[in-house]
C-alpha cells in the first residue's frame, strides 16, 4: 500500500472543503472494506484518504414524508437487523442480510455499496427497484439523483470527485406491493450473485391486474439493469406463465454478461431469465397477499 | 504520515504511533506482539484474521489500524481468564472442532460473539453466523458441535 495523508473529520462541512481542495487525488473511506482491497492491490493511490468514521449525523434510519431516509453511514447490519426497515420496507433488510458475511455487513455502509458501483452488488439492485434516489453534496450544493441515472458503467457513477453521497431516500412501498429480491448463488452462500434480481410489483386488488412494476438485475450488465420494456409488457395483466416468459426473454435480450468465475456469459443470461420469472411470481404473490 | 492512536485490547489500553496505511492486522501482530490472529486470505473472504471491534466481528484484514482508535478490540489472546479458557475454548477442546488450528483464532472469537448476542443459537443460527470463517480441516459438523457444547458451559470457562 502506497503511503497517503489521512483525514477524519467530524463535520460535513469540512469533509466537503477537502473533496474541493484535493478532490481527483482523494479518497473517501467508510467501511473499507472494499477500498482498503484496492489500496493494498495498488489499484488506487491517493494522496488524500479522507475517512467518514468520526463524521456525525449520516449514521441513522429515519422516516418522513412516506419515505425512509438512510444515512450514508448506516451498516449493512444496522439494514439487515433495523425495526424500522423491517416493518416497512423488509425486502431492504432481506436483501442487506444476503452481502457477503457478517464481518462484512458489520463495516460496509450503504455509502460504500452504492459509490463502489460493482454491478455483482446486492443491495444497489433493490434499492433501484423501490424507486430510491441518492443525495449529494459539495461544498458548491446538493443535489438529488434517481438511483437509476446514478450507475454509468462498472465502477462509474456520477458521483464527480468533489462530491460526497450523503443519504438514500427511499419511498414508502404503495399499497397492494410486493418486493422480492432473489440472489441466485451456484457456489457458496457468502459469494457474490451470479444473477441477482430484484422485483416490485403493484396491484390493483379487485381485479388483480399489475399496476406497475419495476424489474432491475445484478451481475448482467456493466451496471445495475432496470428493463422497462419488460415492465411495460407487465402493466395492465394478469400473472400468467406466458407473460413472465415473455417478460423474462424480453430481460435476456438487454442483458450483456461477461464470462467469470461466477459464470459463462451464456449460463448467466439463461439464469437471468430464470430468476426474473421466479422473482415475479414471488413479487405478485406477495402484492396478492399484501391485499386486505 | 504517522498517528497516535489509543486502543483497548483485551482490556489492555495501548498507545501505538502508526504510519496511516498500516492494517490492524499487522499493528496487532508486529506492533502489539499479539500473533494469535492469523491472516489467511487478506481479501476478507477467510475469516482467519477475525478480531471482535466493540464486541462485533470484523475482518482485521480489511481494517485500517486508524479505525480501532479509541475502540476495544477483543483477539484470542483475550478470551481465556488467567488458567481459565472461555467456554468457547474449552468446548472446541472437548469436541474436537479443530486439527491443524489455523483457522481456530477467527472461529473462537466469532463464537465467542455469538454467544455473546445470541445465547442458545439453533444450527440454523450457528451456521449463519459462522459462514464466514472458513476451515480446510473439520468438515464443519465437529465446530457446530463445539459451539453447541458450549451454551451448556457456564460463561467465563469451566
Ligand atoms: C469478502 C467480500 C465479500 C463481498 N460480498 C458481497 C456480496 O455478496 N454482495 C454485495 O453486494 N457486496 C459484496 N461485497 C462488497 C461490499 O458490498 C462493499 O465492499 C461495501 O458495500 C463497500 O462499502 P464500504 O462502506 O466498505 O465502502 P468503502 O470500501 O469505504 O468505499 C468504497 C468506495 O466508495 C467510495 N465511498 C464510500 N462512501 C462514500 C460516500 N459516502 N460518498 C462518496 N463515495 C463514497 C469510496 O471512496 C470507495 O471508492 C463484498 C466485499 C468483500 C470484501
Ligand atoms: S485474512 Fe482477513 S478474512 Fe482472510
Ligand atoms: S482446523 Fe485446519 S483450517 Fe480449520
Amino acid at each position: 500500500m502506497r503511503a497517503f495523508e489521512y483525514r477524519e473529520p467530524d463535520n460535513l462541512e469540512e469533509v466537503l472543503s477537502l473533496l474541493h481542495d484535493h478532490g481527483e487525488d482523494a479518497k473517501i473511506i467508510a467501511g473499507g472494506t472494499a477500498l482498503v482491497i484496492m489500496l493494498n492491490q495498488r489499484l488506487i493511490m491517493p494522496s488524500y484518504l479522507i475517512s467518514l468514521r468520526k463524521l456525525a449525523g449520516l449514521n441513522s434510519v429515519d422516516s418522513a414524508d412516506g419515505a425512509l431516509q438512510l444515512g450514508a453511514l448506516v451498516t449493512h447490519r444496522e439494514m439487515e437487523t433495523s425495526p424500522v426497515i423491517r416493518d416497512q420496507i423488509p425486502v431492504l433488510a432481506e436483501t442487506f442480510r444476503q452481502v457477503a458475511t457478517l464481518r462484512i455487513r458489520n463495516m460496509a455502509t450503504v455509502g460504500g455499496t452504492l459509490a463502489h458501483a460493482d454491478p455483482s452488488q446486492d443491495s444497489p439492485v433493490t434499492l433501484m427497484a423501490l424507486d430510491a434516489r441518492v443525495g449529494l453534496s459539495s461544498s458548491g450544493g446538493s443535489r438529488e439523483v434517481p438511483l437509476d441515472e446514478f450507475f454509468t458503467d462498472y465502477y462509474e457513477t456520477v458521483l464527480q470527485p468533489d462530491e460526497l453521497l450523503t443519504h438514500v431516500q427511499v419511498p414508502l412501498p404503495k399499497p397492494h406491493t410486493g418486493s422480492i429480491y432473489l440472489k441466485f448463488l451456484p457456489k457458496t452462500e457468502d459469494d457474490y450473485a451470479t444473477v441477482g434480481v430484484a422485483a416490485s410489483v403493484e396491484i390493483e386488488p379487485s381485479s388483480q391486474l399489475c399496476r406497475e412494476c419495476r424489474i432491475v438485475l445484478g451481475g448482467v450488465a456493466p451496471t445495475p439493469l432496470r428493463v422497462k420494456e419488460a415492465e411495460a409488457l407487465l402493466s395492465g395483466q394478469k400473472l400468467a406463465p406466458e407473460l413472465l416468459h415473455k417478460a423474462a426473454s424480453v430481460v435476456q435480450e438487454h442483458t450483456d454478461p461477461i464470462s467469470d468465475s461466477r459464470g459463462a456469459a451464456d449460463y448467466k443470461r439463461e439464469m437471468a431469465g430464470v430468476c426474473v420469472r421466479r422473482a415475479l411470481e414471488q413479487a405478485w404473490q406477495r402484492a396478492l397477499t399484501e391485499s386486505p | 504520515m504517522t498517528h497516535t492512536i489509543r486502543l483497548n485490547v483485551n482490556g489492555k489500553e495501548h498507545t501505538v504511533e502508526v504510519p496511516s496505511r498500516r492494517l490492524l492486522i499487522d499493528c496487532l501482530r508486529y506492533d502489539l506482539g499479539l500473533t494469535g490472529t492469523k491472516e489467511g486470505c487478506s481479501v476478507g473472504v477467510c475469516g482467519a484474521c477475525t478480531v471482535l471491534m466493540d464486541g462485533k466481528p470484523i475482518s482485521s484484514c480489511l481494517a485500517l489500524a486508524l479505525f480501532a482508535d479509541g475502540k476495544e478490540i477483543v483477539t484470542v489472546e483475550g478470551l481465556a481468564r488467567e488458567d481459565r479458557l472461555d467456554r468457547v475454548q474449552q468446548a472446541f477442546i472437548d469436541y474436537g472442532g479443530f486439527q491443524c488450528g489455523i483457522c481456530t483464532p477467527g472461529m473462537v472469537v466469532t463464537a465467542k460473539a455469538l454467544l455473546d448476542e445470541n445465547p442458545d443459537p439453533t444450527v440454523d443460527e450457528i451456521k449463519e453466523w459462522m459462514m464466514g470463517n472458513l476451515c480446510r480441516c473439520t468438515g464443519y459438523y465437529k465446530i457446530i458441535e463445539s459451539i453447541q457444547g458450549a451454551t451448556a458451559l457456564e460463561p467465563g470457562g469451566e
